[in-house]
């Protein structure tokens, strides 16, 4: 009994202990001239689709539950983050080339056709992110729309 | 007694998380910028850059890097041609270090612009390949094969290439190879013969 007491409390003490590792946050208050959704002036829905599905992981602003911002949890969204924006970072868009965005608009379609995206971890949390079929068809519609014109 | 024993474990838990800390503020990334200072001191030798470049460019000899990304480019589609991931996997890395480490320097301006453009969009999808399931790997095949064509329009080729297009594949998707018979690295053994030859370039 003691032992579970013991164990208990050191690890109350270790999750104390990590809280004071400083989280990285990827947030920001300017949206730079680059944006996805500024540069393209999407209509409303879409807009919404891109926000609430592919932003937390995809641009220079996720917004946080509070849960997020404590560890170990702000750890592991930071791994997540960092590598979804090595990937695609929607607020930097206009700074890659036509070829370039083809190229990443194509990809964005595949993903989505395929349901690899968004992740199945994140839209265990976030309900709204999984898109419906019919969101899909809109979505990659708009996408194609957009690659043609490039 | 067993106070004590009880704060030397919070003692240490907090020692650890703390210094657990301090290790990861202390990573940092040393990047050495080899290629760079190799480029600059090129350009300083270079007195008559302007019209050197293209002296070589109007010969239309395929510079050694642009072999080896075609080289690399091969392997990659027969690969796929036998439906081999780790081997297509494996030339997807070799061909991502061959475009790093191309040299667009005797190009013209303009050529070099639009080369490392094709590049940096080329290395993407070597990388990808370096890493990834099979339809994953033709999917990203497709665009590079498109960013290689585009390549040989500047680069030019000593070998007769011939590209080639399967309809099928994704709303059409085309493909370089060295013979003029058609193995689809699209499909593989499932449908090894669809295709044709679009073009020949020379």
């Amino acid at each position: 009994m003691k032992i579970v007491k013991i164990i208990a409390l050191i690890l109350l003490v270790a999750f104390v202990g990590i809280q004071f590792v400083p989280a990285e946050l990827n947030q920001s208050d300017v949206v730079p001239k680059t944006d996805f959704l500024l540069v393209n002036n999407p209509p409303e829905n879409i807009s919404t689709l891109l926000q609430e599905s592919c932003y937390d992981c995809h641009s220079n602003n996720t917004s946080y539950p509070w849960y997020n911002k404590m560890q170990p949890v702000a750890w592991f969204l930071e791994g997540h983050i960092k590598e979804g924006k090595a990937e695609l970072n929607f607020s930097e868009w206009d700074s890659l080339s036509n070829r370039r965005k083809a190229s990443k608009l194509r990809s964005i379609i595949k993903q989505i056709e395929s349901n690899k995206m968004p992740l199945e971890s994140y839209k265990s949390i976030h309900k709204e992110a999984e898109f419906s079929e019919e969101e899909k068809t809109t979505i990659i519609q708009w996408i194609t729309l957009l690659d043609d014109s490039l | 007694m067993k106070k004590v024993s009880v704060t030397t474990a919070i003692m240490v838990m907090t020692f650890v998380s703390l210094s657990a800390m301090s290790c990861k503020d202390s990573k940092k990334e040393h990047s050495v910028d080899a290629m760079h200072s190799e480029m600059n001191h090129d350009e300083v030798m270079n007195h008559d850059n302007l019209n050197t470049p293209n002296d070589v460019v109007d010969n239309n000899v395929q510079t050694s890097d642009a072999k080896q990304v075609m080289a690399d480019y091969m392997t990659l589609k027969e690969a796929l041609v036998a439906t081999n991931k780790e081997d297509a996997a494996k030339a997807g890395k070799k061909l991502e270090s061959s475009l790093k480490s191309f040299d667009v320097s005797k190009y013209t301006a303009e050529q070099q612009k639009e080369l490392k453009d094709i590049i940096a969009d080329a290395i993407e999808h070597a990388e990808h390949i370096g890493k990834s399931e099979m339809d994953h790997q033709r999917e990203h095949f497709k665009t590079l094969s498109k960013d290689i064509i585009d390549m040989v329009a500047i680069t030019g080729t000593e070998n007769t290439l011939y590209q080639q297009f399967c309809p099928m594949y994704d709303g059409g998707s085309a493909w370089l190879s060295m013979s003029k018979d058609i193995k689809n690295p699209y499909y593989g053994s499932k449908m090894m013969s669809c295709g044709k030859v679009q073009k020949e370039i020379n």
